[in-house]
């Protein structure tokens, strides 16, 4: 399960010295690290380590005190989650986050929003361009379903759907975007053997097939050995490593700080 | 076997997001149009036209107003009364000011009135939420009623404070019977139904969608709140402004502000809530839910030979509303509408259940 | 000058009033995170149920009887409203407590009648001139409203007590931070709700006999509570200062409002101002004067 074959590009995304403080916690501390085209970037460390409050900082939901983020060579101190999704960035949430109201479907089609263009008028008609374009991004999302093989729950409000099968859409309606980094936060979390090895097989696919950058965070390090390219490590918000899945394993710093806290 | 989809095969994505995928849901449709638009007004009585089936399409589409924003969008409104009110207003002004406007421009444009209306009472929504956002539009009830009754120029300084709609027509065609502003409502109502149904099926109604189910997810895929919220409220209040011009236009003729008071705005919330938040149909049937309970309880007691006191059925009226509303919060928030798929999706099994 | 103080003077008193029913939001909210919109309805029907019963027996007994009503009314709002919908998101329990509205509105008036009744406890009402050292001619204020002041703060100090002191108090304290704290207390969540709605449904009682005293006991009382919403708005939802000092603020403004600039848009702005004064100060602090901000997380 080792990612080959593809070619690793230069620097997609770059953070240079983040910190970020809410009242007293600092959830990270003067943080620095980048991730480079097409590859796959896991995020690692205890609870509380600052992973979360990281993904957040580069998709703009939380803003940082200090520190610049650089993706597509643009340098900015602080976004608003709107321009880090129309500039490509998806994402997926610890605890998910899908629209529960809505079906598979619908909840797959608002990740193509930010690419439909027709106005409320036309919409209201439904008709002509609207019902044209509706068509086109229905089409997109179909292979989306196919891609993670969730056919068979098109129509079923997420709501009811179990834990894994939720994920899985909520990594559908990222895909949807058609993000040129995508953040996963946790996708692995609480499922099973056979769902994660599902899991571990769309990540790598689309790493593959689409070329799309991703940065993950994982509690797993069987998963995180086997499918990252390279590996940043948190603890209390400062980066105690980075490197290869080798060369992390054998930092002492990381063993430290991974003794340090049962899991 | 009569409710089967079993062989009717959709083969475009386009026939899969029709309104009614199903045959004998168009078959449905089509005989319930066939008999609002043929056979009512042939068979019914002017009395019944005019104290039922009017106000129920109005009251109707002032619902999908507030459905479409509360229900879709998430966003509670306690002022729907006051857009109706913006509407209605806007109307008698252009009608009176530049009689030579057309009846239909006329109600499109207090139906944009309102919608204007609507976005600056929504601009708050960004910066609140939940039941903060539904005192917020209390403000905007409170305001409109105040500014409809205060302040002359709206009412063209009649003394009385009350107005009277202009005799009316379209292109030179009077609408003066009742079977005519039945027709009038019933086709607007029809189309604008129709523009509803097709916006929430759409870009638009999912953006409403996102923002109601999880605001900060919707926000990180692209959404920007302001601009669904905002959206929401001006289509919202442009469906309530149209209602309010046909209320006053073709429902009372002449008016004053308390028309469209705080308690219109409840009213039309407990249809929303009756009827099924986030249902086009449940509009409809939340709408003659509400309209049917003042009637019954005048007409079954009375026919009982024990007629209940005005006081009475006024007092009845709110203990039942406010029980329904409870009961449907607990047992089924997404109310009749519900139901009937309920029932449609026990009969698409029957007679075998499994 | 004399006469902006009374205008203020007044506002403030009306002020007080306005925060008596914005304690009752408050307390329910604190403890159950519900916005109980029937705080307005519970005031008329708990003075309707005075009132009434005032007709049949003394006073003292007529209120202990209120009290009881109010009480019934908590448990079986808990038992048919409460219970079935917990954990439901706030908007639903707040459209239900809509709904309760509604229903103790009709039903309060169908049991106990809905003609304008008059309430006497006895509080006094002669207008007197007060402070006349530091003004020349004082100001002139009525004494009901002063009683009025004075029950208010009787009434907080003694639920600012019941909150510090008592191991009831501190239990709602608790679960109003969190509700799985709250279980580890001691006391069923369930037992907790009924104690807060009968709390705010005495606090109802009080707000009815100093509104119905002044108003006469009548249907637009109910509307009251709408008053008390901005001063929620004001003061946050979470805070008793809160209701207190946004209750000062909107009575005091909104008179001011009337005396000064009503005039130039017609009267009556009253009904509105307060609203938009809360509005206004929502769009620069929604938290509320009294609120502390929350950073949402994912
Ligand atoms: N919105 C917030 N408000 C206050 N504190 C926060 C917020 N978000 C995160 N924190 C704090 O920041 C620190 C880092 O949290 P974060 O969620 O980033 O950790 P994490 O590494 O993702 O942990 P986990 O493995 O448990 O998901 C924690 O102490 C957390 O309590
Ligand atoms: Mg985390």
């Amino acid at each position: 399960m080792t990612a080959s074959g593809r070619k690793i590009g230069g620097t997609l995304l770059k953070v240079d010295n983040i910190s970020l403080s809410f009242g007293g916690v600092r959830a990270l501390n003067d943080v620095s690290f980048d991730i480079k085209a097409h590859e796959i970037r896991a995020i690692i460390g205890p609870n509380g380590a600052g992973k979360s409050s990281m993904l957040n900082v580069i998709n703009g939901f939380y803003h940082p005190q200090q520190g610049t983020i650089t993706f597509k060579d643009i340098a900015r101190t602080d976004i608003g989650p709107y321009d880090a999704a129309s500039r490509g960035i998806a994402r997926t949430f610890q605890n998910i986050a899908l629209f529960r109201g809505m079906s598979t479907l619908d909840n797959i089609m608002t990740g193509r929003l930010l690419k439909m263009k027709r106005n409320l008028f036309w919409q209201a008609l439904y008709f002509g361009p609207a019902r044209r374009e509706e068509m086109e991004h229905r089409a997109v999302v179909e292979r989306i379903i196919d891609f993670l093989e969730i056919q068979s729950i098109r129509k079923v409000p997420v709501g009811r759907l179990p834990y894994g099968l939720q994920k899985r859409v909520e990594l559908g309606r990222a895909l949807a975007m058609e993000p040129d980094l995508l953040l996963l936060d946790e996708p692995m979390a609480g499922m099973n053997v056979e769902e994660k090895e599902d899991m571990c097989r769309f990540i790598l696919d689309v790493n593959d097939e689409f070329g799309t950058t991703i940065a993950l965070i994982e509690h797993d390090m069987g998963v995180v050995m086997d499918i990252s390219d390279r590996v940043v490590v948190l603890d209390y918000g400062r980066k105690i490593a980075d490197g290869t899945p080798d060369e992390v394993r054998g930092n002492q710093a990381v063993i430290d700080a991974y003794l340090g806290v049962s899991h | 076997m009569l409710y089967r989809e079993a062989g009717q095969f959709k083969t475009t994505y386009g026939d899969d997001q029709a309104v009614f995928p199903i045959r004998q849901d168009r078959w449905g449709m089509a005989i319930i149009l066939a008999i609002a638009y043929v056979a009512l007004p042939w068979l019914a009585t002017d009395y019944f036209i005019t104290s039922i089936m009017i106000p129920f399409l109005i009251y109707a589409l002032a619902a999908i107003g507030l459905n479409l924003l509360t229900g879709y969008c998430g966003q509670v409104s306690l002022g729907t009364g006051g857009f109706m009110a913006v509407g209605a207003y806007a109307a008698y002004n252009l009608a009176i000011r530049v009689p030579e406007l057309n009846l239909i421009v006329i109600f499109i444009l207090a139906g944009g009135a309102a919608a204007m209306v609507g976005v600056v009472f929504g601009v708050p929504s960004l910066r609140i939420k939940g039941f903060y956002l539904a005192v917020a539009t209390l403000a905007a009830q409170f305001f409109l009623d105040w500014a409809f009754a205060r302040i002359k120029w709206f009412t063209n300084y009649t003394p009385s404070g009350s107005v009277a709609a202009p005799p009316l027509d379209i292109f030179g065609f009077a609408i003066n019977t009742p079977d005519r502003r039945y027709f009038l409502i019933l086709a607007i109502v029809t189309v604008m139904a129709l523009a509803a149904k097709n916006l929430v099926r759409g870009r638009v109604g999912r953006s409403w969608m996102a923002i109601r189910d999880m605001d900060i997810a919707a926000e990180i895929i692209g959404i920007r709140p302001l601009r669904a919220k905002l959206s929401a409220f001006a289509v919202s209040s442009f469906f309530a402004g149209v209602a309010g011009a046909l209320w006053a236009f073709l429902h009372l003729g002449a008016w004053e502000p308390l028309a469209f008071d705080i308690n219109r705005s409840f009213l039309l919330l407990f249809m929303v809530i009756i009827g099924g938040l986030g249902s086009i149909l449940g509009c409809f049937l939340g709408a003659a839910f509400i309209l049917m309970v003042p009637l019954a309880l005048n007409q079954i007691p009375t026919a009982l030979g024990m007629p209940l006191s005005t006081a009475m059925i006024s007092h009845l009226e709110f203990m039942i509303f406010g029980a329904m509303i409870v009961f449907f919060l607990i047992a089924e928030p997404h109310g009749l509408a519900r139901l009937w798929a309920l029932a449609k999706e026990k009969l698409r099994l029957w007679p075998f259940p499994h | 000058m004399g006469f902006f103080f009374e205008v203020l003077f007044g506002g403030f008193l009306a002020g007080v009033l306005y925060a008596l029913v914005a304690l009752g939001f408050v307390l329910i909210f604190k403890a159950s995170g519900v916005f109980n919109f029937a705080q307005g309805a519970m005031v008329l029907f708990a003075a309707l149920s005075l009132v009434r019963l005032m007709e049949w027996m003394p006073i003292p007994i007529a209120m202990l009887a209120s009290v009881a009503i109010m009480i019934v009314f908590a448990l079986v709002v808990e038992r048919l409203v409460l219970r079935p919908l917990v954990n439901q998101e706030g908007i639903i329990l707040f459209m239900a407590t809509i709904g309760v509205s509604y229903f103790i509105d009709g039903f309060g008036q169908t049991v106990w009648g809905s003609d304008v009744y008059k309430l006497d406890v006895g509080l006094p009402n002669e207008p007197v001139i007060i402070l006349e050292s530091l003004f020349e001619g004082g100001i002139l204020v009525n004494q009901f409203d002063l009683v009025a002041a004075v029950i208010a703060g009787l009434l907080v100090t003694v639920l600012a007590i019941f909150f510090q002191k008592t191991r009831i108090g501190r239990a709602l304290r608790a679960v109003a931070d969190d509700h799985q704290a709250a279980q580890s207390v001691g006391i069923p969540l369930r037992d907790i709700w009924v104690i807060v709605w009968s709390t705010s449904g005495i606090v109802a009682l009080v707000a009815g006999i100093v509104w119905g005293s002044a108003l006469g006991v009548q249907f637009s009382i109910s509307l009251v509570a709408l008053k008390a919403l901005p001063v929620l708005i004001l003061g946050g939802f979470t805070s008793v200062p809160g209701a207190i000092v946004g209750g000062l603020i909107i009575g005091a403004g909104e008179k001011l409002a009337e005396v000064y600039i009503g005039p130039t848009f017609g009267g009556g702005i009253e009904n509105w101002f307060a609203y938009m004064l809360a509005l206004l100060f929502l769009l620069v602090r929604p938290q509320g004067l009294f609120g502390e901000r929350i950073i949402e997380r994912v």
